[in-house]
């Protein structure tokens, strides 16, 4: 990480936490803040994604805003994940495209629409392409060819596997040589992020607007999170059922893949629409407004994603069904193009942050 | 805005943990209760905000505190650190109360870091608050408002106006205008008089330019004050307060817990002439931290430094602010403003006089043993040479946490009369009448608890007195 003017506020303030530790039971940041002294700006980006953003020690802090020190530590801290993000981006001339982020995943979106639906009208008979279909196997791959799904997909959402999985590697380096990782580590990592323990986990939750604590933002996330975990899975057996037993899409209502599907859909409608009413009404002074935009594009590509997979289903036997699945493939390119430049890169170096702070607090605790 | 023409059944004059415990206290009993803050939102809270923890006692382990912490050993530590300057009947039921204050704090919102997360190794008798004081002054406010206590935010009580021993009513301001309240029962929660430096002037003349304030600039003493004007019996020494050795650089208010240096047993420290005044190793730093304020306030422009080598420097706690690191003592005397000439004569001094085997004795987790030998004054543990660089300097001034003097009250914390009787409708609890039972000295933890046990009696006797 670069020395920034937001590396130096981050670090001025966590060494005031690290002579106060008031908060060191909120979450998991105060505890690895307890074990350093001096702080590099790598470890400040560890710091920075191990934070969920719970607000908890902004409404704790008593030399918070008017204090003059102005301790904010969720806002220092979103800045420095911020700037990480941008940081470990690969390839690293894409870096910018974090810079306004909002723009990128609307434009991505808005290309990856009008790239299926090119792509749809320019291969595909009209016929095709408005006729009433009925819901019987291979009726989806009358509009678009099978192998340009295939294609597009396993080359996009590839690349962006690969993407990630370098960037979280310029991530884990630049935090240093961690303490060695056991399997203990690794159980108590899966379930810190499966659970989202630190999001309000020391406590009654997060501060949504005020001092007030409530999980709702928790259980929102939650929704959104396995609803995007089910909507995986959703794909995940649709594949098996195509490419191992052979059955064509798309498939009954009482199958695996729309069940999955459907129930994940509605996970990720209502929690990526609660977080987004969250955002609304959210106290100003803990959150880093200019990061507003990224937030927001994120949860848009994800409830477009669910809205039209959703439209989608309910079109499949009508003659909207065309329009509607090139609009819902659209939808789902720029979410795999955009994957590694949105900020759901987030959940990559979060969960690589946990891994490291259960390794370090083991070894902490221990020795 | 709520509508002042009409009486309350209570009002609680303060805004820190006393007063909260009181105001809800109050409420849940019935009351109609007003609550003057001299703060504004953003500062409510007093000195309560700045707290980490409060000292319970309990007869085995809890969620939140190891072991057993039981009455007599509570009353021993209590007698030790105050020599003896307490009221041990009020201390014995303050004590006993403390075991029972936990499920009414829960209940009211405020939380707990679980038993052994602490950084201070404190969690058998102490239970720290989750997030520290001001989260518990934030769930307190909550639950407040959410009962129905009507609070009142940069307003001010002037003045409580005492008849026979009776309130009759309160001149207060209202963020600058002035308006009277009238109140069945007052309980005077509004904490020391420490943030007054005229009046700390008195009597420590003009030494208090140099003091820093580690809490809240509201507590000044003006209902201490007024109080004391009117016949009420005073208690404990004007003169004294608790005063620490702080990072000189701390602001003059507010500062908080983060100023705090606990260098001093692993150094030596000398004043603005390059001279050491007392013996830095006499006994483990909890029990000479308060101490070592007073010290720096008697000596001339009531500064010191604290001056170690590279080898102490990982055995305390960083302060917020970086320490002063030079190659040479020369170099750092420069830094820290000091003569280098006297510096280097007085680390000499005091390494010459340093036992032969201090390096293979020193031991940092006990009272060690390792004195100097023929110097004055002498330290007398973890005396090791100040010899490796870099060295480390910190410059100290004398930090005050709170003063002693306060209203005399009875059991059922009614405030007392000079001639012995009680007040016939004014109750008094925290700071204010702290020194009732900590005459003297410091028990970490303490004043939370005495805020707590005497808050919630003050709000109980205040809620049932005005229904009668
Ligand atoms: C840095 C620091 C750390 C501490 N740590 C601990 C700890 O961990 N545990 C512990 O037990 N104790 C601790 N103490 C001591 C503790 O703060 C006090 O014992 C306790 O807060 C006293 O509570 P209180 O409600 O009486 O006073 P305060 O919390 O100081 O509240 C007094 C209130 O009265 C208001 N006020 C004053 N004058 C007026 C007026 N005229 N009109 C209206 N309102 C007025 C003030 O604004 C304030 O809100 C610490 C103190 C400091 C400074
Ligand atoms: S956020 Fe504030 S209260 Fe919490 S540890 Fe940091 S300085 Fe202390
Ligand atoms: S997770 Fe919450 S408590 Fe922890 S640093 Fe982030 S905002 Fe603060």
């Amino acid at each position: 990480m670069q020395e920034t003017d937001a590396i130096a506020d981050a670090r001025r303030e966590i060494e005031v936490c690290n002579a106060c530790r008031y908060c060191e039971g909120f979450c998991a940041v105060f505890p690895a803040v307890e074990l350093k002294r001096e702080f590099s700006a790598g470890d400040l980006s560890y710091l920075a994604n191990l934070c969920h953003g719970c607000r908890g020690c902004y409404y704790a802090c008593q030399y918070a805003p008017p204090h003059e020190w102005g301790i904010n530590v969720p806002r220092s801290l979103a800045l420095v994940r911020d700037q990480s993000y941008a940081e470990y981006a690969w390839p690293p001339r894409l870096a910018g495209a974090f810079a306004r982020n909002g723009v990128t995943v609307a434009a991505s979106i808005a290309a990856g629409i009008a790239l299926m639906l090119l792509l749809t009208i320019g291969f595909v008979s009209d016929a095709a392409l408005y006729g009433a279909h009925k819901v019987v196997p291979g009726s989806f791959y009358q509009v678009i060819p099978l192998w340009m799904m295939q294609l597009v997909g396993v080359a996009t959402f590839g690349f962006s596997l690969v993407a990630l999985g370098m960037g979280a590697a310029r991530f884990w380096r630049d935090a240093g040589t961690p303490a060695p990782i056991g399997p203990r580590a690794v159980l108590t990592a899966v379930h810190d992020a499966l659970s989202l323990k630190n999001l309000g986990g020391g406590g009654g939750g997060c501060n949504d607007n005020s001092e007030r604590f409530s999980l709702r933002r928790r259980y929102l996330h939650h929704a959104m999170m396995y609803g995007f975990l089910l909507c995986f899975a959703a794909t995940c057996t649709g594949f098996y059922d195509h490419a191992i037993l052979g059955l064509a899409a798309p498939y009954p209502f009482l199958s695996a893949p729309v069940l999955l599907g459907t129930l994940g859909g509605i996970g990720l409608l209502v929690g990526t629409f609660g977080l987004f009413a969250m955002k609304l009404v959210a106290d100003p002074g803990p959150t880093a407004r200019e990061l507003l935009g990224a937030d927001v594009a994120l949860l848009a590509l994800l409830f477009f994603a669910a809205l039209t997979g959703i439209a989608l289903l309910a079109l499949r036997g009508t003659g909207g069904m065309g329009i509607a699945l090139a609009v819902h493939l659209g939808v789902i390119l720029a979410l795999f193009v955009t994957l590694p430049y949105s900020k759901m890169v987030h959940g990559v170096y979060r969960a690589a942050a946990l891994l490291r702070a259960a390794a370090e607090h083991r070894v902490g605790v221990g020795g | 805005m709520p509508d002042l023409s009409k009486p309350y059944d209570v009002l609680v004059a303060g805004g820190g943990n006393a007063a909260l415990c009181a105001a809800i206290t109050a409420r849940q009993n019935g009351a109609s209760v007003l609550l003057i803050e001299s703060a504004p939102r953003a500062f409510r809270g007093g000195n309560s905000r700045h707290t980490r923890n409060l000292r319970a006692m309990h007869t085995g382990p809890t969620g939140v505190l190891t072991e057993a912490y039981l009455e007599d050993e509570y009353w021993d530590d209590l007698k030790r650190v105050t020599g003896g300057n307490t009221d041990e009947a009020l201390a014995r039921m303050t004590i006993r109360a403390s075991a029972g204050v936990f499920g009414w704090m829960k209940e009211s919102g405020v939380q707990f870091q679980p038993s052994l997360t602490g950084t201070l190794n404190l969690s058998r008798t102490n239970a720290f608050f989750l997030g520290g004081g001001k989260a518990l002054v934030n769930a307190y406010y909550l639950t407040a408002e959410r009962l129905g206590v009507d609070i009142l935010y940069d307003s001010e009580v002037l003045a409580l106006h005492l008849d026979n021993g009776t309130v009759r009513q309160a001149d207060i301001t209202h963020k600058g205008f002035p308006r009277t309240v009238t109140a069945r029962c007052v309980v005077a929660a509004s904490g020391g008089f420490q943030a007054n430096l005229d009046w700390m002037r008195q009597y420590w003349g003009d030494a208090v330019d140099n003091f820093v304030i580690r809490g809240t600039p509201y507590n000044r003493g003006r209902i201490l004050k007024n109080l004391l004007d009117q016949g009420v019996a005073p208690v404990g020494d004007p003169t004294q307060c608790h005063a620490v050795a702080l990072d000189a650089r701390a602001p003059k208010f507010d500062g908080g817990i983060t100023t705090r240096l606990d260098s001093v047993p692993y150094s030596i420290v000398v004043n603005r002439d390059g001279e050491r005044f007392y013996d830095e190793g006499e006994d483990v730093w909890p029990k000479r931290y308060a101490i070592w304020g007073r010290l720096i306030a008697q000596q001339p422009g009531q500064i010191a430094y604290s001056v170690c080598d590279a080898k102490s420097v990982p055995l305390f706690m960083p302060s917020v602010f970086p320490a002063m690191v030079a190659p040479t003592l020369e170099a750092l005397a420069g830094k820290l403003g000091l003569d280098p000439a006297k510096l280097v004569a007085t680390v000499e001094r005091y390494n010459q006089a340093v036992a032969e085997d201090a390096a293979g004795r020193f031991n940092n987790t006990k009272l060690d043993g390792c004195a100097t030998q023929g110097l004055e004054p002498p330290k007398t543990n973890w005396a090791r040479r100040i010899d490796k660089a870099p060295f480390t300097g910190y410059p100290l001034r004398p930090g005050i946490t709170f003063t002693y003097l306060g209203v005399r009250v009875n059991d059922r914390a009614r405030v007392l009369m000079e001639d012995g009787r009680p007040a016939g409708n004014l109750f008094a609890s925290g700071e204010i009448m702290a020194g009732n039972i900590l005459g003297k000295g410091y028990l970490a933890g303490f004043g939370m608890t005495i805020g707590t046990v005497f808050g919630r009696i003050a709000g109980e006797e205040a809620a049932r007195h005005a229904r009668n």
